[in-house]
């Protein structure tokens, strides 16, 4: 998945705003290329999980199926860990054709931001480019 | 009869529809025709306890139905049903 740096910049800076609590979004791609990023509410307001506003989904949804866009990533944070899956992100990975992007900022002072397809359980990183 | 949109990550569960027309004069009576005609749905619309799942969001005109009256929210003939799975996780 290729994203551009504004929209990189924006991701990682959403995650700053909310830490130590966790964030989330979701991604809007047309074929492999983000094209847009939609902040949403975590209402579980917690460094440990997120879950994103039900009322925030479908707007956003609606918001990529009126511009023909794809949902092609769901991103959070990780503030206090790597960024890699946890159990519970493997466990409510109800999209699979979704990239799972998970901002790490635990790691050093640069975010550690990772993408990744979860199916079936199974995780498998993928590329995520910066242009 | 109202309508459910099916998301995509339900779709095989129900024969590849994107929409379903059902009689029911709840969100619970339709959803319990949705599972019962479709049950490879079954555990992703309502949890263990006959509720609905946590970890799935349902919408009534666009309205959320937990905000609502939950499974006893009335529908309408004219009325829309979204069910969209939840996006949740964490690093814990």
């Amino acid at each position: 998945m290729e994203i551009p740096q504004a929209l990189y910049d924006r991701m990682v800076a959403h995650a700053r705003a909310e830490a130590p609590d966790e964030c989330c979004g979701m991604i809007g791609t047309r074929g492999e290329v983000v094209v847009s990023l939609y902040e949403a509410e975590n209402t579980a307001h917690t460094p440990l999980r997120y879950e994103l506003s039900s009322r925030d989904q479908l707007r956003i949804q609606k918001a990529l199926d009126a511009a023909g866009l794809e949902l092609g990533g769901i991103y959070h944070s990780h503030t206090r860990s790597t960024p890699y899956p946890s159990q519970t992100d493997i466990n409510l990975a109800f999209y699979p054709g979704a990239a799972y992007i998970i901002i790490g900022l635990a790691t050093g002072p640069q975010a550690d931001v990772r993408a990744y397809r979860i199916v079936d359980g199974q995780v498998r990183e993928e590329p995520l480019s910066v242009r | 009869m109202a309508t459910i949109r099916i998301p995509a990550v339900l779709r095989n569960a129900v024969g590849g529809a994107r929409e379903l027309t059902i009689e029911g004069a709840s969100v619970g009576a339709l959803l319990a025709t949705v599972t019962s005609s479709y049950p490879d749905t079954r555990d992703q619309i309502f949890g263990a306890d006959g509720d609905l799942n946590r970890y799935v969001n349902v919408y009534v005109n666009d309205e959320d139905v937990r905000v609502l009256g939950g499974l006893d929210t009335a529908v309408g003939e004219q009325d829309t049903l979204v069910i969209l799975p939840a996006m949740a996780g964490g690093s814990r």
